[in-house]
């Protein structure tokens, strides 16, 4: 169980990192929230795999039951979700405005910031 | 966008998400739901509006700008930590309970309510301001 | 009492942030709402710094949650120095943004994004649980991009893409290490990490999480070689915005580094001297090189902060109390005076019209006052007695010397003198040189107070620093104290925990007695 959960693991961290290696904007902010996904999935696993109830207390008692799973991976991971979800949306907007902005997906021909003030080229910096 | 089937059941659709939307923030006391994923029902009731009428419109049914609507959220979720500190008892974010009865009907209310009323304002304007800055751009554009 | 006082650092600016929201159609009011918010966070600042000096360790449980469960927030010395650097420093920056921050910054959204910056740094300072610490990391990555558009134009977002894409990937490696320290250890509280760690000695999982954390908090810190970020992004936004990066953002990384390799970590950490003596002594140095070729002042003071995480990171790397003492103080005294340098080129820029010091020269004719400041600055970054960076640059090559890490301590040396090269140079060009030709001197703008007021402030910190540096030294080496025993740290808070909760009902049990 756990060779085939660390094996989901390193796929979808692969295909995470393969995308990050992109050129593309929009690739790269989906790699990195591939890669994200991923290392929840890591959490999860560090919580151990193994019981499975729902990590509820019932009524009238005050621990968990025997058998229940860990409920602080749980939480940790929903944190982590809720976090990379909005980083994920702030990421397409950003990577949309930028493309709008800028007039290209393309990371290389990004070159806007690395210009300014560039002490090797050929014009003085601009002043704004 | 123009489509009549989407046109005329918007306003059908806009009253039936928000209200479930409502019920899921009001059921996170105890069972799955809450401010976070009812925020998220509630935001896209706007986002179904949002795309039948345009961003604008979506705004006049929003009232309030959603950069606002998440200031008022914060500070629902501040001040549902405020009573322990007052003197109360505990640290910031102690939850305080009420429990009593209204007509028969046994009520569970903490401050815990505030502090999720106030995620779900946060939630619903934040997705809400970016969701009208991207439209309201890709309007112009393709010059719908 | 004290849960209020450690919280309030915190429940100021996240205050501050949501009034501003409720005003967001109307800037002049967000202004007065973070002018007040930042002047009540530095009296709490100074008040928290006094109550610990007193009492040792204070900490608090939000929701009474009982640790190791639930989130402490804890106030040690290290961390309630730097809330109050930070508060020195962010208080300088909101009276400046009134120059500096138009009507389209505004609009951007630039005083809720500025609060909500404050609050994820001082929730870094404060965290005790090392989850919840990648939190604030997340708070702090969010708000600092949102900042770095507020002017939106090409070069701003292309520098914030880059900042965001890098800074994301570093967050998430540290979060993998969050994984697996949990993995191997099965708490994350830092109080209680402190003690299980060394109990469990080495093994493969802490290892790893350790290098997780090392690479995560090399990207965020700037550190060479995964300093590529840095020289991309900093010197796009405005002056002020600039000027609290500088301060506070990779300062973090290195805080966060400090409270890890040595409180967390200590026994594993000791293996990694080499590599973080190499690392240190190439960032100091390559920084320093780097920003001596330089043309633009801020292209040339964001490398001058690459070269100071390369001292800040020596302190760790030597791995003695007095070290990392050291590399405290040196922290304290790095924010003040690269928030006041990144504030000055605003006022050369204001003053100038340029950031180019090709194209400037002749201020200090029309601005001796602004000169007079500069030089003070300069001089106290490059280390020169009578300012805070000769106490924080003796201490840490004192430490060198004393740790027997000469090789580190020659580095520090020579980039001292480059860094002192990459002022004069500054001073030279922009101030001392004749202005342009076709400039007339006359008419150049005059720089009003809001302008002049935090640089002054904030280079007067520093001056006082280093005339009276006594009071700094002693908490800073009580800070080194408890990093390096990791048992302090955690009686510490455990005490601390325990006072807090002693007259509170449990809130879960009252609800099923009834």
């Amino acid at each position: 169980m756990i060779l085939l959960y660390a094996i989901t693991v390193g796929a979808v961290m692969a295909a995470g990192v393969y995308m990050m290696l992109d050129r593309n904007v929009f690739r790269i902010m989906l790699g990195l929230a591939l890669v994200a996904t991923g290392v929840n999935l890591i959490i999860f696993l560090a919580g151990r795999l193994g019981p499975v109830d729902p990590a509820i207390i019932s009524t009238g008692t005050y621990a968990l039951m025997e058998g229940a799973a860990n409920p602080l991976p749980q939480a940790l991971v929903l944190t982590a979700i809720v976090i990379g979800f909005s980083l994920t949306a702030l990421a397409c907007v950003l990577a949309y405005e930028a493309t709008r902005t800028l007039g290209t997906l393309d990371a290389d021909a990004m070159t806007a910031a690395r210009d300014e003030g560039d002490p090797f080229g050929s014009e003085p910096a601009e002043t704004r | 966008m123009n489509s009549v089937i989407l046109h005329a059941l918007t306003r059908l659709f806009f009253a039936a998400m928000l209200i479930f939307s409502i019920f899921i923030l009001l059921r996170g006391h105890n069972e799955p739901g809450g401010g976070f994923i009812g925020g998220l029902a509630g935001a896209s009731a706007y986002a179904v509006v949002t795309m039948a009428f345009g961003a604008h419109v979506a705004q006049r049914w929003l009232i309030i700008h959603p950069v606002v609507l998440c200031g008022v959220g914060l500070v629902c979720a501040i001040l549902s930590g405020l009573p322990p500190l007052m003197g109360m008892g505990g640290s910031f974010l102690t939850h305080l309970w009420w429990i009593g009865e209204i007509g028969g009907v046994e009520l569970h209310l903490g401050t815990t309510l505030l502090f999720d009323i106030g995620v779900y304002f946060v939630v619903v304007g934040g997705v809400l301001s970016m969701l009208f800055r991207l439209y309201d751009t890709g309007e112009e554009e393709a010059g719908w | 009492m004290t849960d209020l006082l450690v919280i309030l650092p915190l429940l100021v600016p996240l205050t501050a942030a949501a009034l501003c929201g409720l005003f967001w159609l109307r800037p002049s009011a967000q202004r007065v709402v973070t002018v007040i918010g930042m002047a009540a966070l530095l009296a709490c600042a100074v008040a928290l710094v006094l109550a610990v000096r007193e009492n040792g360790i204070m900490a608090t449980q939000p929701g009474a949650w009982a640790a190791p469960f639930g989130i402490s927030i804890v106030a040690d010395p290290l961390s309630v120095l730097l809330v109050l650097a930070a508060s020195i420093l962010a208080m300088a920056v909101a009276v400046f943004s009134f120059r500096d921050v138009g009507m389209n910054e505004l609009r951007g959204g630039f005083f809720p994004l500025f609060n909500g910056l404050v609050l994820g740094v001082n929730g870094s300072f404060l965290t005790g649980d090392v989850f919840n610490m990648y939190v604030w990391f997340e708070v702090m990555l969010v708000c600092a991009v949102g900042l770095l558009v507020v002017r939106r134009g090409g070069v701003n977002l292309d520098g914030a893409v880059k900042y965001a894409a890098l800074n994301l990937f570093g967050t998430i490696l540290f979060l993998m290490g969050v994984a697996f320290l949990y993995g191997a250890a099965g708490t994350l509280n830092i109080a209680d990490l402190a003690v299980i760690l060394p109990e469990l000695g080495a093994s493969t999982g802490i290892t790893v999480a350790l290098a997780f954390f090392l690479l995560a908090l090399a990207v965020k810190a700037g550190l060479f070689p995964l300093f590529f970020w840095l020289p991309i992004s900093y010197h796009t936004p405005p002056a002020a915005i600039s000027a609290i990066f500088a301060g506070l953002l990779t300062k973090v990384g290195i805080y966060a580094t400090i409270r890890i390799v040595t409180l967390i970590f200590g026994a594993q950490a000791a293996d990694l001297t080499t590599v973080l003596t190499i690392v240190a002594a190439l960032t100091m140095l390559v920084g320093a090189l780097c920003a001596a070729a330089q043309s633009d002042i801020r292209r040339m003071l964001v490398f001058l902060i690459m070269s100071g995480m390369g001292y800040l990171l020596m302190g760790i790397a030597i791995g003695t109390t007095e070290a990392v003492s050291a590399s405290i103080f040196y922290l304290f005294h790095d924010i003040v005076v690269k928030g006041a340098m990144f504030l000055l080129a605003g006022a050369v820029f204001f003053a100038g019209g340029t950031y180019d010091l090709r194209q400037a020269g002749g201020l200090v004719r029309s601005h001796p006052v602004l000169a007079g400041v500069f030089i003070f600055a300069g001089l106290s970054l490059a280390g020169l007695p009578l300012f805070s960076g000769f106490w924080a640059k003796v201490l840490i090559i004192g430490a060198a010397m004393d740790g027997a890490a000469y090789w580190l301590a020659a580095a520090a040396l020579v980039a001292g003198f480059l860094n002192l090269y990459c002022v004069a140079k500054i001073w030279m060009e922009a101030f001392w040189k004749a202005a342009p030709e076709g400039v007339d001197i006359a008419a150049r703008p005059k720089l009003p107070l809001v302008v002049m007021a935090p640089v002054t402030g904030l280079v007067l910190v520093s001056t006082a620093i280093g005339l009276w540096p006594q009071p700094l030294i002693e908490t800073a080496d009580a800070a080194g104290e408890i990093l390096m025993n990791p048992p302090l740290y955690s009686e510490g808070v455990i005490q601390a925990v325990i006072e807090g909760t002693e007259d509170v009902t449990d809130p879960v049990v009252e609800e099923g007695e009834q």
